[in-house]
């Protein structure tokens, strides 16, 4: 027969057809046919007695829960009987489960083999094992299909609640708790692909609705979970993808997949944010709480869990606990003793890995600069050793960045050693070439500041002969008097050499300074360049190490002139100056001039004060090796005497 | 091996109590009832200067035709009360000690369990399989 009339419900046009190969169209009517009661092939709104499409669905030789599940999908629940687009939609997904796809919408999609039944009564041809046909013949029947599917669409749109009480009654006749727990399970997380923002409830919503708990408590989860919504989505569409991951889900349910760690983990997180850490006993309690399972089971699960009994939940611990939970949830048994898969030490030695890439990839969700800041700094604090000098030095010259990065190591401390392990085997080479780099970095630091010390040395003694050079009044004058100290210094020079010339012996020296520190004491007071410039002379030849001192004779030589100047000048303007206004002006210049080379004169005795005070600590130095040196010779000589 | 096995709060209510034979049940409890006399007489007998001295282990508390009965009080004044048969002369007195001291293991470890209210009725399986290992076989 032909289900050409589109049922009453939901008119609305979906984008989706269900393509039925003609085979499967020939069959499906047949099997339709056999179905409805004899009397209403000719209704206006055919339908399937239920019992029959329940035989049919039996004889199909699928677990019961299963064709719960197909009946629940097609939406014959829904719709309260079997219309021709639910025992359609049914038939396709039988054939779908029979091929050992999951039982969902999308897989009906796909080509699939005719759904095979066994041995009905009245019929022997049921068994197909036709390979599927091209698609491409669409018939009336996608509409009604279509229509459903759409329908089916919306409905999945809607919230979950109003879907829950349909569900309440298939729970009642499951034929195996535990494998019907299963595929409410997967069903669950079917269901939650729609990407509603309680995704995490949905599993626990799930079980609510069968223990008639209202949203509240999934909501306190969601509430709770909200930063794990995307890990869990993420989780759950890869579970959709793969329903391999559900099949291993329904071989070991104590096993712990990739999504369910990386949950646990980010749960983890939540609580507590150092993985290394520990989870108090209270911290988890309350956590486990909210699961609402009764205490007694929450108790037992933590014994279960806790492994080492210290009243704190490590890492694995917690995934453990939180693995029962989910699977207390969803129905399994608690075991008496903890599974192989859910101990600590399987957890941690298969945990290496996954908090790595948990590690990792919430190293990647952070902001890309943190996240570079984190693994420079892990880089460095690998090579911490060696690079600390190197960092001392890159600090000096380093930017912000860097500055805040090594701020950040301090703070960063405890890396767990997971993360540690993976920076090392991931960042090897750059390692190396950062090693280079700061090296390269200190080397120009280091040359930096050689070229800043070198520097440093040059420019400091100019400025003194370029301040005579500037307190001079007028460089006229100055050359003048250089020229007449040149020739002053030519008739100075011989009177010193007999009394101190320059010699290495420490006993001259040391003479040579005493005769030096009268005329050096008498030099401030006095105004007697003459001796003073011997003196200077002297002294600064007897110090040659001091290049300072060098150009001090310079200086003073310097200063020697504008000493003179201002005498001379006022010697030589006095007579020249007559009893006019342009002599008395003249007067207050030579005034002005005067009291400036005042001025200058008084810093010059202070400047030369200074290296009085300086030459009088080196002859107490040199006094002190003089005598230190006597009394090694005092006691060397007894014993060479005798 | 023992016949009863009793974990007696503070305020000298019943935690936990198991006897093997499960016939006579009420006998068992009754005799953990007035043993606790006893054990209040032996803590009070310390003196309150020894409290940090006082052992553990009760030892004998007193001695009926059928069975004796030994005590251990923690520092919490939590009491283990054990009942042994009088027929099991084997058991001796460092036995008793050792089966007190792993009572006292898994009672830490329940305590250890956030979600127990100190208190409340254990009803712990790690703690039923400890006691199970101590108890009587009984068939």
């Amino acid at each position: 027969m032909e289900p050409g009339s589109v049922p009453g419900s939901g008119s609305v046009p979906g984008s989706l057809l269900l393509a039925l190969s003609e085979g499967e169209q020939r069959r499906y009517a047949e099997l339709f046919a056999r179905c409805c009661p004899p009397g209403a092939a000719a209704a206006a709104a055919p339908e399937a007695a239920a019992g029959s499409v329940a035989e049919l669905l039996r004889a199909s030789q699928l677990p019961p829960d299963t064709l719960l599940q197909i009946t629940e999908v097609c939406g014959a629940k829904r719709v309260g009987c079997f219309g021709p687009a639910q025992f359609y939609i049914a038939l396709k997904l039988i054939a779908a489960a029979q091929s050992g796809l999951p039982v969902r919408i999308e897989s009906i999609k796909n080509e699939l083999p005719l759904p095979r039944f066994m041995a009905m009564k009245n019929d022997s041809e049921i068994r197909y094992g036709n390979p599927t046909e091209p698609h491409g013949v669409k018939f009336q029947v996608p509409h009604a299909t279509l229509e459903k599917n759409s329908y089916k669409r919306t409905d999945e749109g809607d919230k979950q609640e109003p879907k829950s009480p349909p569900m309440s009654p298939i729970c009642s006749p499951p034929a195996s708790p535990s494998s019907y727990q299963r595929t409410h399970l997967s069903y669950g997380y079917g269901k939650s692909r729609n990407g509603l923002e309680q995704q995490h409830g949905a599993p626990y919503e799930v079980r609510h609705s069968t223990h008639q708990q209202e949203g509240p408590a999934s909501g306190n989860y969601g509430a709770k979970s909200t930063r794990a919504c995307s890990t869990l989505n993420r989780s759950l569409s890869v579970e959709r993808e793969a329903p391999d991951s559900s099949a291993h889900y329904a071989d070991d349910p104590w096993r712990i997949t990739e999504e369910q760690r990386d949950y646990y983990v980010n749960q983890f997180l939540s609580l507590q944010p150092d993985l290394n850490a520990f989870i108090s006993g209270s911290v988890a309690k309350n956590f486990f709480t909210k699961s609402k399972l009764p205490i007694p089971e929450l108790s037992h699960i933590w014994e279960l869990s806790d492994v080492d009994c210290d009243g704190a939940l490590t890492l694995a611990e917690f995934c453990a606990a939180f693995h029962l939970v989910v699977a207390r949830k969803n129905g399994y048994q608690l075991p008496e003793t903890l599974p192989e898969t859910l101990l600590p030490d399987y957890l941690q030695a298969a945990s290496l890995k996954p908090i790595r890439d948990c590690a990792l990839f919430d190293s990647y969700s952070e902001p890309l600069p943190g996240s570079q800041q984190t693994r420079d700094f892990n880089r460095l604090e690998k090579t911490s050793a060696e690079e600390v000098p190197d960092n001392s030095g890159v600090i000096k010259d380093a930017s912000k960045d860097d500055k805040q990065v090594l701020k950040t190591s301090i703070a960063i401390k405890p890396i767990p050693k997971e993360f540690q392990h993976t920076t090392v085997k991931t960042v090897a080479q750059e390692s190396i070439a950062l090693r280079a780099r700061p090296r390269s970095r200190s080397y120009s630091s280091t040359s930096i500041e050689d070229a800043m010390k070198k520097g440093e040395e040059p420019p400091t003694p100019p400025p003194r002969p370029q301040k005579s050079h500037s307190r001079a009044s007028s460089l006229d004058l100055n050359k003048i008097f250089q020229q007449n100290a040149q020739a002053a210094r030519s008739g100075w020079l011989p009177p010193p050499p007999p009394a101190l010339p320059p010699r290495p012996s420490v006993t001259q020296t040391e003479q040579a300074s005493e005769v030096e520190l009268h005329p050096q004491m008498t030099r401030p007071p006095s105004q007697a360049e003459e001796n003073s410039s011997a003196k200077k002379e002297v002294v600064l030849a007897q110090l040659p190490s001091k290049p300072v001192r060098r150009k001090f004779r310079m200086e003073t030589q310097a200063l020697e002139n504008p000493e003179l100047s201002p005498t001379i000048n006022v010697t030589s303007s006095l007579p020249a100056v007559k009893p006019h206004l342009p002599v008395q002006k003249q007067s207050s210049k030579q005034k002005r001039a005067i009291q400036t080379a005042i001025r200058k004169n008084k810093e010059a005795n202070a400047v030369l004060a200074r290296l009085n005070s300086e030459l009088q600590q080196q002859l107490k130095e040199v006094h002190k090796e003089r005598i230190a040196l006597e009394t090694q010779l005092e006691q060397l000589r007894p014993v060479t005497v005798l | 091996m023992a016949v009863c096995i009793a974990v007696i709060a503070k305020e000298n209510y019943p935690l936990y109590i198991r006897s093997v034979p499960t016939e006579n049940e009420l006998k068992f409890h009754y005799t953990v009832h007035t043993s606790l006399d006893v054990v209040d007489e032996k803590i009070s007998a310390m003196g309150k200067a020894l409290v940090d001295q006082r052992e553990l282990y009760l030892g004998l508390l007193y001695p009926t035709e059928d069975y004796k009965v030994y005590g251990y009080v923690t520092n919490s004044k939590v009491k283990f009360v054990m009942v042994v048969d009088s027929s099991n002369t084997a058991l001796r007195d460092n036995e008793i000690r050792s089966m007190f001291r792993k009572l006292h293991n898994s009672y830490t470890d329940i305590m250890c369990n956030p979600f127990y209210n100190p208190g409340d009725r254990i009803h712990s399986r790690a703690f039923d399989n400890t006691v199970t290992s101590m108890m009587m076989q009984v068939c």
